[in-house]
């Protein structure tokens, strides 16, 4: 087959089919469609399998795009599918949910000269493929006789329990929710990431031989100090998010309908409160809700306040729309669903009704100033442009802190913030101990909190004396391989012997 | 035959496995209960981790079936040997009503997470009041307890609005070196309120080192106020509207000494003389109507039929 060139490929990039948005508010179901198999294979014929692909280093997670892609290309589905899986095991999610534009996609060749290859609809089609399928990524595993300890749900903590799992240890993650999955489950919405997708891609997890344990919240049911000395993990990784959510401070704060996204999404995500009173959790929400902030979070809570009925939802970002962090993606949607922004306002204070509930917000005009800290301009008030602005429901998406309770409950070295301080292998102040994603680095991404507990897992597998198969494939030929441990590479079995 | 409220349900396969918890076999199932009157009832259920875990003054968040709210409840009592937690629960609206229809000897909650929130601080005092208002007698005990233990004089004073209320006298008393019971019609002890009986606590004793005040939101703004003019380090526990109790929602935020709180992670006990308890009435208003409507709802259901709503879920 002649090489391909930007010239031969499919100039397009292959849309993916969404929902309409004047149908989508009234409903929680997915926006994004996903691609069928033509829309992939089509969309498979952009890539130019560039023999040095910048996408695979721009991947948190280093996944084998231009493997897969071609895999999918030759018709291997499987065989693709395991390439994906062997990076990354949450591929249904990420292709949802990650920065593909700040990442992959935007390093892209493809991308200099037309829309770059669009890798992430690409893994999510690969991923649902492999949920309908029932592929699971199940390897052989030796077993090792080691105890590991997985403190949190999310992203970090799964990750770095499914590579613990693959090296042969007995792993049990801890959750203190109801239900795992960390702001995969409570905080992002269904319309984005639905519960049947986390579902299905934890399930891998319990069929690697992964316990979870809900309902338990470490630090105050038992402490890592127990972990270690009485319960019998030989290591721990503990992945508890950034989840604790930051107010202003500003006055008016504790009147009823003033409450943080966090809360609002559990509410929903979580706890069904839109079926309320079919379930039991109300969320009170208001005829009119602001929002304040713009990320991620903030475009979730934007979204979901719309779906549950408020006749106006807005945005209040003290900063412009160049300046707002949430994933192209999602503002795009926001805008197309109705919600109202308006850049460069702050809420100043929040106004009693009389009654305890909110009156109105008061907030100040901002303008564009000196370039701050973060190379953004900083943004600062207007003199004398206070005004009233009308709302019921006043929704803090600011940003959040890191989950307190591990910090309270053990001698761990923290951060002056109150993250966790570790070392470049993500080894904590205590041995045997690694810690990563939200909870070390400030709130980031599900692919670099997945990365993370990956690392923790190479390290730990350092720590253990474990070797890692993925150091073992790259510098040892495959005889020798096969010699020594007596296994199938092809299969792609992983190689586990303790050291002595 | 009673409901058996299950944790494990067969449909939604995947995330039955998952959501399902902890430990032995026999996790959160009832093995006791006990009716206090018609509204307050203690339910004591199995968890040999958390019996061991629990302080004083920690509280338990329950989920009693899948599709319930999540609820605060404080440990009332622990029993290390048998590996058992004790509830006691006022039946005040949809969660707490259903549970005293539900939760019988051999029904399992569906989740409880816990020991949540910084234990109380029982230090070497000399001489301790333990005030409970109604419901706030059981949450007080431990503490009472805890105290007499590390050989403290401990004043008990418990609040009820009549005789047929009382409950745990006996209990509470075993652990009081003087035991005060105020009703608010006289039917049993003093006639009056629990700040009378702080009142002449005081008035007896010149040399009490700490007040801890357990009960409804103004009783423990009304202790708080009786002790202020005398010092007397005064130690509340509050008990603001909750969803997850690990510090990650904010909806359980109270103002302290003027700065915000989360009482789940920074409390649930507070100093009673810098709590601003106005706010935190006001915040406990915050859902009457959508609790007014779910009481409604839940009432109608019992009334029609008797299965439970969720307990023949799809599938
Ligand atoms: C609303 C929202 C939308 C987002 N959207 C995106 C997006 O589109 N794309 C993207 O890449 N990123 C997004 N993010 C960020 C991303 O979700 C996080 O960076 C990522 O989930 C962090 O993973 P983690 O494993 O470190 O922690 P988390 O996902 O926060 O999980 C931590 C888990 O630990 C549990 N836990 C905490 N303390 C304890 C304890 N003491 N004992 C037991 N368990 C405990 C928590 O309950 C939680 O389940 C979003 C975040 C939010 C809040
Ligand atoms: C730390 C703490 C400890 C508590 N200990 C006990 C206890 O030992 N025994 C007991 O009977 N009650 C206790 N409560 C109160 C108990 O949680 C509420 O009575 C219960 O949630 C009411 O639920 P409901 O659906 O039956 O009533 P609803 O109709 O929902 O509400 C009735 C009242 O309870 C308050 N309330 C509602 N939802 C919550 C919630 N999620 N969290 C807190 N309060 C809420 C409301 O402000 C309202 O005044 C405690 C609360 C806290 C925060
Ligand atoms: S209950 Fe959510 S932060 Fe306290």
């Amino acid at each position: 087959m002649a090489k391909k060139t930007i010239r031969t490929i499919p100039q397009e990039r292959t849309p993916i089919p969404v929902q309409d948005a004047a149908v989508r508010v009234e409903n929680f179901d997915e926006v994004a469609l996903g691609y069928n198999q033509e829309n992939a294979l089509n969309e498979c014929a952009r890539c130019l399998l560039c023999p040095e692909p910048a996408c695979v280093k721009a991947c948190p997670v280093c996944i084998d795009i231009p493997g897969f892609i071609e895999e999918i290309s030759n018709g291997n589905f499987h065989a693709a599918y395991t390439i994906l899986s062997d990076s990354n095991f949450l591929p249904a999610i990420c292709g949802r949910v990650c920065p593909q534009e700040d990442q992959c996609e935007g390093v892209c060749p493809v991308g200099d000269t037309l829309e770059p290859v669009a890798i992430g609809r690409l893994e999510r089609w690969l991923g649902d493929l492999a949920i309908q399928e029932g592929w699971a990524a199940n390897p052989y595993k030796e077993p090792s006789d080691f105890k590991i300890g997985i403190i949190g749900s999310g992203p970090a903590g799964m990750a770095c329990a499914a590579d613990m799992a693959k090296a042969g240890c007995e792993v049990i993650v801890y959750e203190a929710l109801h239900a795992p999955g960390g702001v995969l489950r409570y905080g992002i919405p269904e319309f984005r990431l639905p519960n049947h997708v986390i579902d299905a891609e934890l399930s891998n997890l319990t069929k690697l031989g992964v316990r979870i344990e809900c309902n338990t919240l470490v630090g105050r049911l038992f402490t890592i100090e127990q972990m270690r000395e009485e319960m019998g993990f030989d290591a721990v990784f503990i992945g508890t998010g950034a989840g604790s959510p930051k107010f202003m401070e500003i006055p008016g704060e504790s009147l009823n309908g003033v409450l943080s996204a966090n809360e609002l999404l559990t509410r929903c995500n979580l706890m069904g409160a839109g079926d309320f009173p079919a379930t039991d959790t109300p969320l009170g929400l208001g005829r009119r809700v602001a929002v304040i902030g713009s990320g991620n979070t903030a475009m979730d809570a934007l979204r979901v306040a719309k779906r549950l009925g408020a006749e106006k939802v807005y945005c209040v970002y003290r900063r412009t729309e160049a300046e707002c962090p949430a994933r192209l993606e999602e503002l795009e949607h926001a805008q197309e669903e109705g919600i109202e922004f308006h850049w460069l306002t702050a809420p100043v204070e929040i106004l009693d009704d009389g009654e305890g509930n909110i009156g109105a917000m008061r907030c100040v005009r901002m303008e564009l100033g000196e370039p701050d800290d973060s190379g953004r301009r900083r943004p600062v008030p207007i003199d004398d442009s206070e005004y009233e602005f009308q709302t019921d429901m006043v929704v803090y998406a600011i940003g959040t802190n890191p989950n307190p309770i591990i910090g309270q409950t053990c001698k761990l070295t923290l951060n002056k913030w109150g993250y966790i301080e570790t070392d470049e292998t993500l080894a904590t102040s205590m041995a045997g101990v690694y810690a990563g994603g939200d909870i070390v680095t400030g709130a980031a991404t599900v692919i670099l909190a997945m990365g993370a507990g990956r690392k923790a897992a190479r390290s730990m597998k350092a720590y253990l004396g474990l070797r890692d198969n993925s150091a073992i494939y790259a510098t040892a030929p495959d005889e020798t391989i096969n010699t020594l441990f007596g296994i199938d590479v092809e299969e792609k079995n992983f190689v586990r012997a303790r050291l002595a | 035959m009673c409901p058996i409220i299950t944790a494990a349900k067969e449909h939604q396969a995947g995330a039955t496995v998952l959501a399902h918890s902890a430990g032995t076999g026999s996790a959160f199932e009832i093995v006791a209960r006990e009716d206090f009157s018609d509204v307050t009832f203690l339910i004591e259920f199995t968890h040999p981790q958390m019996a061991r875990a629990a302080r004083p003054g920690q509280f338990v968040i329950v989920l009693p079936h899948e599709h319930s709210e999540r609820i605060p409840l404080t440990i009332a009592d622990f029993d290390r040997d048998r590996g058992t937690v004790t509830l006691v629960i006022q039946a005040v609206g949809k969660t707490t009503q259903e549970m005293q229809k539900d939760c019988c000897v051999g029904a399992r909650l569906f989740g409880v997470v816990g020991p949540m929130g910084v234990p109380s601080h029982i230090g070497s005092v000399g001489k301790v009041v333990c005030v409970g208002g109604g419901l706030g007698v059981a949450p007080v005990f431990p503490q009472a307890r805890a105290f007499k233990e590390s050989g403290a004089y401990v004043i008990g004073i418990v609040g009820f609005r009549s005789r047929d209320l009382v409950f745990w006298r006996d209990k509470f008393e075993s652990v009081c070196d003087e035991f005060i019971i105020c009703t608010n019609d006289g039917s049993v002890g003093i006639k009056g309120l629990v700040t009378d009986g702080i009142d002449s606590a005081i008035k007896k004793h010149d040399d009490i080192d700490e007040v801890i005040a357990i009960g409804p939101p103004i009783m423990m703004k009304c202790s708080a106020e009786a002790t202020r003019p005398h010092k007397i380090r005064t130690t509340v526990s509050l008990n603001p509207i909750m969803v997850d109790g690990t510090g990650m929602c904010g909806g359980c935020r109270v103002i302290v000494d003027g700065k915000q709180k989360f009482a789940c992670v920074d409390g649930p006990d507070f100093d009673g003389h810098k709590v601003d308890f106005d706010d935190l009435m006001n915040r406990l208003g915050r859902f009457t109507e959508e609790e007014k409507l779910a009481v409604r709802k839940w009432s109608e259901h019992c009334h029609q039929s008797e299965p439970l709503p969720h307990s023949t879920a799809e599938g």
